[in-house]
């Protein structure tokens, strides 16, 4: 090829013109699998950088190497849609001197392309790419690695980042089509052996959840969906991975063919269990932010009627042609529930990080109907409560929560309560179950917080929701 | 009724939750030695803290003549348990053993004859006894095929088909049903076989059991499903009882419908159709009255 973009990592960070103190980006669709931000961070180290400002789409287990770089002044602000792992317990615990940035998937799509997150330069993992820098997710070559599907999160990066630098561990012939990432935004391509843990980027289709609570929780959650008024045909769905959410799509499932209801389409994660749907006729299309699993990354690279979107188009508070606001119903996890239906994802009942925004504000805000489905206790801990710890998503955008021990629903629903009581519902006010969960477990004693602000909760509206503060001892 | 380990206290703690008639809390073969007091303590504390709304509680306890059943039996009474399981009864003289026990905890507390029995048969001595078990006492209320034990004590296996234990079972239901209490049939534990686990269930129906024992909240909807009367022997099972109705307020002694003579098993049949349909929820209870 005459001309070819292809260097070597240093060689791209220095065409790139990073200097201390500017914001580089990540995506993590590679999941617990990822080595591009440990390999890119460790070279960034090596040639001397300072006070970087990272911005990843999330952060997992895998990046505790961060740790030391943070401790080491390379990097000095993170912005995140969710920290897990010892990184996350680090930060947690006041490792840094800026609080790290939570944004929701739409939320930072909007921030990317308002310019209000400005990212300099882009550091994005592909499973393929050819010499040119047109890359993707899917397999395009006998020697494809790390398949992830949708590269939807990488792609405000691609589009607005200052510079761009594709990662592959798979150097396609030109031309790689049809393409996640276009040439045209991508600067440099560079090369290396391996850019993700295969076995930990997709696994295999999750087996059915044998757990009796997550299958009760399903089928409440299903009864719910059901008994809406919005299940008709051309109704739209988004769900979560969690046991119950997944074993919720088996019932509805069940319900849509003897009703013979066929949905319009499925939204965001996408896995083994909507592909199935939609391959038996059930769901229209598949829009996919991301691929949760094996079998939905082949079908996104096979199925003209499952595609990618980036995360402006999925879920951007600001666009309104994002297809959350197409969107009826969303089935969402929990890791709190409070009595005025504000939900907390991220911050566990001892205070440390442990989870992500993902879509869960921009979902439960644009869909119709979002469904929460929470136990009522985990183990000793109690997940409806008085008042969460930290404020993710609204209580005002939270239509019903689904618990064990009865269903609570917004009093600004009226309808949707009037609708399930007829059905034989147990609804019950969500102080009722907050009490319940009080007098089988008792009061927790109250968290020891510090005074330093560790975190910042970002509505998808560009405001601060809520300050995550250190935790001690 | 669903079994729970009394070592386990997660599972005490929701067991309600999945709708079953009654919950029996296991102090017996689920509990290590090791255990034992522990697990009767966690068990007396479930059954003074947790609301289990209107589920029946059970407590399977130890067999008197061990350490732990005489200890079992007063935590149990003064906890409020409604129904206590003997394992391995084998005697009438045992369940008078045990009632003995319970009068005397029960006189301390001043609440004289509240704790049920419940017997669970499980030995070809038991089976043979079966009758003298089920009327050992007017707190009896009910007999329990514990099959395990039943067919080892046989020198034979469990099957599918369950061949094995079928003189037991209709011993049981005969036994019961002579005595005017109930009948529980034994677990079916292969959580990965749910079809076997129907036909069993389907099975033990046809014989006349009252319910099954179960030990996962998966195995409650197949219980409820073959239990729970069809629309059609709802429907007819209405007809007889409005016929009943028509005859006694015309002060008609005789019964008829659609120009047949009901007699009175059909009357029975139907009365107990309802009676089921009101327990699964399929009627309201209201429209019966």
């Amino acid at each position: 090829m005459r001309n070819t973009k292809v260097v070597t990592l240093e060689q791209a960070i220095e065409r790139s013109g990073l200097r201390d103190g500017m914001t580089i980006s990540f995506h993590h669709h590679f999941r617990g699998g990822d080595k591009v931000v440990n390999l890119v961070v460790d070279k960034l180290a090596a040639m001397g950088f300072k006070d970087l400002k990272l911005a990843a789409s999330s952060l997992s287990d895998v990046h505790k190497p961060l740790i030391e770089h943070i401790k080491n002044g390379v990097i000095t602000a993170i912005n995140t849609s969710g920290l897990r792992g010892e990184l996350a317990d680090a930060i947690s615990r006041g490792l840094m001197s800026e609080p790290v940035v939570f944004r929701s998937h739409g939320g930072r799509g909007s921030a990317i392309a308002s310019g209000e997150l400005k990212i300099d330069v882009a550091f994005l993992g592909a499973s393929a790419c050819d010499e040119l820098g047109n890359a993707c997710g899917v397999p395009r070559s006998e020697n494809a690695k790390s398949i992830c599907g949708s590269l939807g999160y990488a792609l405000p990066d691609a589009r607005y980042a200052s510079h761009v630098v594709v990662i592959t561990d798979d150097l396609v012939a030109y031309p790689n089509m049809p393409h996640s990432i276009s040439a045209a935004d991508v600067e440099s391509v560079v090369v290396v052996d391996s850019v993700g843990d295969s076995s930990k980027i997709a696994a295999g289709a999750i087996r059915d959840s044998k757990n009796p609570r997550d299958i009760l929780l399903a089928q409440q959650a299903a009864k719910v969906i059901i008994n809406s008024g919005l299940f008709q045909d051309g109704f739209s769905i988004q769900t979560g991975t969690g046991g119950a959410s997944l074993a919720a799509v088996k019932y509805i499932r069940e319900e849509m063919i003897q009703r013979g209801i066929k949905a319009s389409f499925a939204l965001g994660g996408i896995t083994a269990h909507m592909v199935k749907l939609h391959e038996e006729g059930l769901i229209g299309k598949l829009i996919d932010v991301q691929s949760f699993d094996k079998v939905a990354a082949e079908s996104i690279a096979k199925d003209p009627l499952h595609q990618e979107v980036s995360a402006v188009e999925y879920a951007s508070g600001q666009h309104l042609g994002s297809a959350t606001h197409a969107l009826d119903i969303v089935i969402l996890s929990a890791l709190e529930v409070d009595t005025d239906f504000n939900v907390n994802v991220l911050v566990g009942s001892d205070g440390i990080i442990r989870g992500a925004i993902g879509g869960h504000q921009d979902t439960a805000a644009d869909s119709a109907l979002s469904i929460i489905v929470c136990p009522l206790l985990r183990g000793r801990i109690p997940c409806v409560v008085p008042k969460v710890t930290t404020l993710i998503t609204p209580g005002k955008s939270v239509d019903v929560v689904v618990t064990e021990y009865g269903i609570a629903v917004n009093p600004g629903r009226p309808e949707i309560a009037q609708k399930l009581k007829a059905a034989g519902l147990k609804v019950v006010p969500i102080k009722e179950l907050a009490a319940k969960a009080s007098s089988i477990i008792g009061t927790p004693d109250p968290l020891p917080f510090g005074d330093k602000v560790v975190g910042v909760v970002m509505n998808r509206d560009g405001s601060v929701l809520d300050k995550i503060y250190n935790i001690v001892g | 009724m669903m079994f729970v380990p009394g070592n386990n206290p997660g599972m005490m703690a929701d067991a309600h939750i999945y709708g079953p008639d009654s919950i029996m809390l296991d102090l017996e073969d689920s509990v290590t030695m090791a255990e034992k007091d522990a697990a009767r303590l966690l068990v007396y504390n479930a059954l003074k803290t947790i609301d289990y709304g209107t589920t029946e509680m059970v407590v399977r306890i130890n067999p008197l003549n061990t350490p732990y059943g005489k200890k079992d039996v007063e935590a149990m009474v003064k906890a409020g348990v409604h129904v206590i399981r003997m394992p391995k009864t084998e005697t009438a003289q045992e369940v008078k053993e045990l009632e003995a026990e319970i009068l005397k905890v029960e006189t301390e507390l001043g609440r004289v004859g509240e704790t049920r029995i419940m017997a669970a048969i499980e030995s070809a001595l038991g089976i043979v006894n079966a009758y003298e078990i089920a009327t050992a006492s007017t707190r009896m209320m009910g007999i329990a095929l514990g099959a395990e034990d039943y067919s080892a004590n046989l020198k034979t296996n469990r099957t599918p088909g369950g061949a094995e234990l079928l003189l037991a079972r209709e011993t049981i239901v005969v036994a019961a049903r002579a005595a005017g209490i109930a009948c529980f049939d034994t677990v079916y534990s292969n959580m990965d076989d749910m079809e076997t686990f129907r036909k069993e269930v389907e099975l033990i129906k046809t014989l006349g059991f009252d319910g099954k024992s179960i030990i996962n909240p998966r195995q409650i909807e197949i219980v409820n499903s073959v239990f729970t009367p069809s629309e059609k022997e709802i429907t007819k099972a209405r007809a007889v009882v409005a016929a009943i109705k028509e005859a006694q307020a015309k002060g008609s002694g005789v019964i008829s419908l659609n120009g047949k003579m009901v007699d009175r098993p059909v009357v029975l049949r139907a009365e107990r159709t309802i009676a089921l349909a009101v327990a699964a929820g399929v009627i309201d209870k209201e429209e019966v009255l």
